[in-house]
Order: structure tokens, then sequence, then C-alpha cells
């Protein structure tokens, strides 16, 4: 039933068991999904705040655009290459098979940890150039923003470790599916939060 | 991957069943449990902030009296009252509290969707509670900020706690805001997706779908305070400069430059109005089924409270700017949130006047619940009204810092929903523990505290049209506000305290009555909605023994024509039902 129909019923009206003997969710779907979901919409809050506040700051007179390191293309082909893999794994699963699907999901977690390291990487490039946290706005977000983000990284790196410590202690991979659905989900998310965040960044 | 309903699965889901004391009532699971524990430590921080705004009412009547209360410990008061008050009061009483007890029972399932994460999000609810009280003993006390937390002059000295004090209160949300997110998703995806056979969205109680917009509200509008709460941190520990402007302090600049302390208040008020609602979305709903209840009748317009409810909801994100008309803002901007606040007034009349018809010709059991619920009706239209002046630009202007505005707040967001939750403790006390309260104590609760509410804000009003200032420690001469003005404010702070020693009456009345109160029934108001049929009084673990309850019908079958008994609730057949005749349901309607 439609989410739409569901809210216009009168439920003085009808009695007895609607829509049959079965329980019914409202979507179709796995409440950790449902419950990610609404998740990565706060997040989405959250990270579209901090882009309003950076346009907002950014019409203010002492703003000095700093250049972006030219690594940053780099680290998003690392993120893309993870989020790829995930993909990978995920549509491996989807068919019901098992073959190679340890070694997408982990490889995907792997170029996840190589993208933070690298983030931090530019940091240190950053800070060598004589740009760092306080030293004038536009350095202050992009310390804050690429860091808030590798933090988000971490986390579901955290879950994806579980996850591959789970199977290699020889937890089916079909068993495991919905963390790796899951993952999947929440990598593609952090892809295109990174890849908006540095359209932002560059667009000083 | 397939969704498979909990009243489809075949274990059910896995119940972690304590094994000890300490599993049982601390590092509990059960989501009545965590209620309790929830509920009773935001009790506990609502009596701190209730001292502090004594204290404060204490040094308004009575100007230099109390040593004690010396500017910086009035602001202090004022600040803590506030953020307590409102997030860790408030909020974590309504949907920490009432949230976790109400919506597994309400809507037929054994408990949360996520156990273990519910346990993590009251273990982190007191850590930000004791972070908060923590700033009470560092350097420089507690942030004298105001509840608002406004840069720059939060973070400068001169103002109270503007070096440990605001750095504690920030964190302290941070950890809050961790907290509420861990809670939230809980009550949103087992309100989706746990509801048990036959219950549709539809037939949820009114308390759940309050509950439930409440916590959407929350889930949305929290980033914007974490965002601020972050930058904040930021300009205050690492010298960034994101709402510090340019500043010169005691003849020397400052290291700050450019921030904009505006952008500040719009991500504030962008939390801070959604907010406001989060804790009245449900109080509406939990007043409405109580008044339902003691009125014997179903409630009037159930599709229309519904749809309220989301209105108000979607409302609440546009109407931020609000609170900054003084701020200066484009006229146009002006004009635009004045418009949406006042088209928010349509959904919320359309309530009340459901509630009043609710109460239309019905069957009104005038006990201790619906004596508060009524007291809100009151309360809420005071305070909603005065909504009206202040949503006007031009009138908003010259009332906004007086206590014309410290008088509607209270009335519409403060009392209201206090006298919700009394209401609601009083009508769901006997579930919770099994006992009666006892009458007659919650009866004279009641009238002390409604009759003092309005000897303490009317007043209020009066002193807002004269122009006194609000955020004041001490008035002073003026040649504008009369010297009977301090008359009335003596009379305020008189109320005040006889208010606040009047809320010990409820406590004694609730620790007396949880041993000594009579046996309750398992329903002893007669009431149709699923959580009074639960096979024991109080639930215990799990809710409904062997088997899942089934739903038939909605929660507000009251007073049905040709019906035996004046309710039938939510889980009885239609061939179940006697009616008058003596024939049942199926046989009588032909269903």
């Amino acid at each position: 039933m439609s989410l739409f129909k569901q809210i216009t019923e009168k439920p003085w009206e009808r009695k007895g068991i609607i829509g049959g003997l079965k329980a019914e969710g409202t979507f179709d779907a796995p409440s950790e999904r449902v419950a990610l979901t609404f998740f990565l919409i706060a997040a989405s809050i959250v990270f579209s705040l901090f882009g309003v506040s950076y346009y907002i700051r950014m019409e203010l007179p002492d703003w000095l655009p700093i250049a972006e390191p030219t690594a940053l293309w780099f680290n998003t082909g690392l993120l893309i290459a993870s989020s790829v893999l995930f993909q990978v794994s995920r549509n491996i699963v989807g068919n019901g098979k098992s073959k190679n699907v340890l070694l997408a999901f982990f490889g995907g977690g792997v170029f996840a940890a190589l993208f933070v390291f690298a983030q931090l990487q530019t940091w240190d490039e950053l800070q060598a150039a004589g740009v760092y946290l306080s030293s004038n706005p536009a350095a202050d977000f992009y310390f804050l923003l690429t860091g808030l983000h590798a933090l988000h990284v971490a986390g579901g790196l955290y879950v994806w470790l579980k996850c591959v410590f789970r199977m290699v202690t020889g937890a089916e991979p079909q068993a495991q599916r919905l963390s790796i659905e899951l993952c999947t989900v929440y990598w593609h998310f952090l892809l295109i939060v990174w890849l908006v965040m540095f359209a932002v960044l560059a667009n000083t | 991957m397939a969704y498979v309903p909990l009243a489809d699965q075949d274990h059910e889901q896995e119940m972690h069943h304590p094994h000890s004391w300490v599993t049982k009532y601390v590092w509990s699971q059960d989501h009545k449990v965590i209620a309790i524990q929830y509920g009773g430590t935001a009790v506990l921080v609502g009596l701190i902030a209730l001292v502090l705004s004594l204290l404060m009412r204490m040094q308004l009547g009575f100007p230099g009296t109390f040593d004690l209360i010396d500017p910086s410990a009035y602001y202090q008061s004022v600040t803590m009252h506030g953020m307590i008050m409102v997030v860790y009061m408030l909020t974590a009483l309504l949907l920490g509290g009432f949230g976790n007890y109400m919506v597994p029972l309400m809507i037929g399932a054994r408990d949360m969707v996520f156990p273990f994460l519910n346990m993590l999000s009251f273990w982190f609810y007191l850590l930000s509670v004791v972070i908060l009280m923590a700033s009470f003993f560092v350097g420089g006390g507690p942030t004298g900020a105001g509840w608002t937390l406004y840069p720059p002059q939060a973070t400068l000295a001169g103002t109270p706690g503007s070096d440990m004090g605001i750095v504690l209160m920030l964190l302290s949300l941070f950890v809050f805001i961790v907290a509420f997110t861990m809670g939230g998703l809980n009550y949103v995806t087992t309100i989706l997706q746990y509801r048990t056979r036959g219950m549709t969205l539809m037939r949820l109680p009114l308390t759940i779908w309050g509950i439930f917009v409440a916590t959407v509200l929350g889930l949305f509008a929290f980033p914007a305070l974490l965002v601020s709460a972050i930058m904040m941190l930021f300009d205050t520990l690492l010298g960034t400069s994101f709402f510090m402007p340019a500043i010169i302090e005691s003849g020397t600049p400052m290291d700050y430059d450019g921030g904009s302390p505006i952008l500040f208040q719009h991500l504030f008020w962008f939390f801070g109005h959604p907010e406001v609602y989060i804790v009245a979305l449900p109080a509406f709903g939990l007043v409405s089924d109580v008044i339902s209840t003691h009125a014997r009748k179903n409630i009037f317009g159930y599709r229309m409270m519904v749809w309220a409810i989301i209105a108000i909801g979607g409302l609440s994100f546009i109407v931020w700017a609000h609170h900054m008309y003084v701020s200066g803002m484009n006229p146009y901007f002006g004009f635009f949130f004045a418009t949406t606040t006042l088209i928010i007034a349509v959904p919320t009349a359309l309530k009340v006047y459901n509630w009043v018809l609710t109460l239309w010709e019905g069957d009104i059991r005038l006990n201790a619940p619906m004596y508060f619920a009524i007291g809100f009706i009151f309360t809420f239209i005071h305070g909603g009204l005065t909504g009206l002046f202040l949503g006007n630009v031009v009138i908003d202007l010259p009332l906004s810092d007086t206590y014309f505005v410290v008088a509607h707040f209270h009335m519409v967001m403060g009392v209201s929903p206090v006298l919700v939750i009394f209401a609601s403790i009083y009508h769901w006390f006997p579930k919770v523990s099994g006992r009666m309260y006892h009458e007659g104590m919650a009866k004279a609760h009641f009238w002390i505290t409604f009759l003092g509410t309005y000897a303490i804000y009317l007043p209020m009003h009066y002193l807002g049209f004269l122009g006194v200032p609000r955020r004041y420690y001490a008035i002073g001469e003026t040649d504008f506000i009369p010297a009977s003005a301090q008359t009335l404010n003596e009379s305020i702070t008189i109320a005040a305290l006889i208010v606040g020693a009047a809320q010990l009456i409820f406590l004694f009345n609730m620790l007396w009555s949880l041993r000594n109160g009579a046996k309750a029934d398992p329903n002893p108001w007669n009431s149709a909605s699923l959580e009074w049929q639960t096979p024991d009084t109080p639930p215990v673990h799990g809710n409904w023994g062997d088997k899942l309850p089934t739903v038939y019908r909605w929660a507000y079958d009251y007073s049905v024509p040709g019906a035996k008994h004046d309710f039938i609730p939510q889980d009885m057949a239609e061939e179940d039902v006697e009616m008058e005749d003596g024939s049942t349901g199926s046989t009588a309607t032909g269903a």
C-alpha cells in the first residue's frame, strides 16, 4: 500500500485485519536499511549546513582562497575505486554467488583506508606551505570539512572491519549479505558527499 | 533482501533476557527500564533547573537581599535553567522517557528494533548530563551566555564561564546529539517497521504520531546544533574565525577576524525552532490520548490531527528567523518568516478545536490526568495567542527584549508540555508501577501548579507591555517603569516559590504510591489502546507473553453505539464484541 494511501485511510470505518493476516512494515526493506536511510539524511543535513556556512562565510571581506592540493584528484580516484569494489562485492552476493566476495569487499575497505591516509597527507602538505588551521577562513573550512569526511569514512571502516573479521573467521558471505549491501550504500553516499565537497572547496 | 515483519518471523526477535540484577536494572536493553532511566534522570535535572529558576526569581523579587546571587550567578542560572529545561529535561523526558516506554507497547512490539543501541543512547545521555553538571565545578563555573550561546559574547571574558563553562556546554550538547540520534533512529525504525498485525499507520494512537514526527524533526534539526557547536568549539579552542568577528578586548585586538555571529544565529535557530515542536508534538499526542480516554469519546477528527502534526512538523523548518527579527534583516525576509509563522497557527488551532470538540458532550471523568489535560488546553491557548502577537515583525520589535516574550514562551513551551507530562505520568502510572497514585494529592498538585502558573506568567505579560527588559540582573531606577512593577515582581516570586514547593507533593505522591498505593487494575481507565491490554501489569520483559497481539480497530473505539461496554480494546475482534442486546458485534453489524 502506498504511503499516501496509508495516511488517507479512515480508521474508524475499517474494522478487522487490514491487509490480511500479514503484518506490514511501511517499507519492504530490512530495519537496518531503513535506519541507515534516516541516518544518511541526517548526515547529509550536517554536510549541507557546513556547505551553506561555507558560502555565507566566503562572502565576507577577509576571505582568502587557498590553492587546493592537486593530490585531491588522486585521492578522489582512490575513493571511486573503493566504491566500485564495494559495488562489485554487492553484485556478487546479490547474484547469490560467493566467489571473490571477500576479495572485492576487503579491497574496497583498503582503498578507503588509503583515501583517509592520503587526505591526512594533504594536511601536512598544506601546513608545509604555510596554510594551517586558523590562518584564514578558507583553510579553516578545508581542515574542518576534510576532517569530518575522513571521520565518517573511518566510522564506516569500523563496520567494514567487523564484517571482514566475521568472513575471515568462517562466516558465509551470503550470511553477510545485508552488511555488504549497507556498506556499499554508505560508501556511495560518502563518495557523493566527497565529490560535492571537492567541488565546493575548489570553487573559491 | 526481503523484509520479514516481526509478527511473522519464526523466532520473532531475539530477546536479550537479563541474567542478573545489573543487566536487568543497570545495563538493561529493555525499553521499559531504559524509559525509566531516561525519565528519572530527566526529572532529576529538571529539579535542578527548577531550583535555578527560583534563585533567579529571588533576585528579581527581592534584589540585593541574597548575597549568594551575584550577577554572574544570576546569568549562569538563566543559562543553565533554559538549556536544561529545553534539551535535557523536556526533550529527554518526552522522547527518551515516554518515547521509549510507549512506542513498543502501543504498536504491539516486544521491544525496540535495536535494543543495544537504545541502551547506548541512555548512557550517552547520562554522560552528556554529567559533562553539563561538571561545569558547575570548574573554574569560572558554568556558562552564563544565555541558552542561545550567541557568539562573540559567549566566549569573551566578562561573560561568566567563558573559559571552561562554554566548552563543557558545547561538548555536552555534542554528546547529547549523539545520544538522541541513536535513540531517534530506533523510534523511527520501530514505528515504521515493527507494528504488529493489523496495526496500520492510521490505527496508531496520536501519541505515537506525535513521537514519530517529533523524532524525525529531531533527526533533521539537531544537525544544525551539531554544526554550530563544532564550529564554535573550533573558534574557542583552535582560534578559527567561523563566528568570531574582529574584536578588541580590554584595548587589545584579539586574533579573530571577519567571522559572522549572524551565521551562528541562523544555524542555532534552524535547530531552535523545530526544537519547540520536538517538545510540543509528543505532548500534543499524549494529551490527545488522555483527553479521549477520560472523555469516553473518540478523538475528534483523527485524520486531521495526524495531518496537522505532519504539517506543523514541516512548517517548523521555515520559520526560524522569527527569533531574529531584532538582529536586522531584509524586510522581505521578515515578511516571509512572519507569514510562515502565522500559517503555523492554522494546524495548531485545528488541534485545539479538536480537543475541545472531543470534550464536547463527552462522558467526562474528572480525575487528575483529565485536570492536567484540560489545564493544558488553557495554558496552550494563552501561550499560542501571544505567539500571534510576536510573530509579526512590527509588534515583535518593541516586545522582543521584554518580559512579554518570557511569559509567551513559558506558557506555550514550558508550562504546557509540563502539564501534559504530569497528565501522562498520572495516566500511565498504574500501568508502569502496578499501583494507583493518591488522587487527592494529585488534585492538590494540579490546582497549586495551574493557578500558580497564572499568578506567575499573567503579570509578566503586563510587565512586558510596560517595557520591563528581560535578561537584566536588576532593573534599578528608571523613568518609564513605575515602582509598582517591583511589587508585581515580588508577587511573581512568591507564587513561583509556592509552585516550586508544590512539586514536592508530586514527588511524594509518586514515591509513596509506589509502595503504598492501591493495587491497580490492568486497565483502570478502561482504555482502548494496546498498551493497556498487556497480559501483565506492569508489563514484563517481552511485553506480550507467548503471542504478539493482533489489532482489529483504531485506538479510539469509545462509547460505540450498541456496544455493551463503553470501550472496545484495539485487539478485540468484531465477533468478540458484546452488544447491548446480547448478540456479538459480527451478528449485529452483519460484518
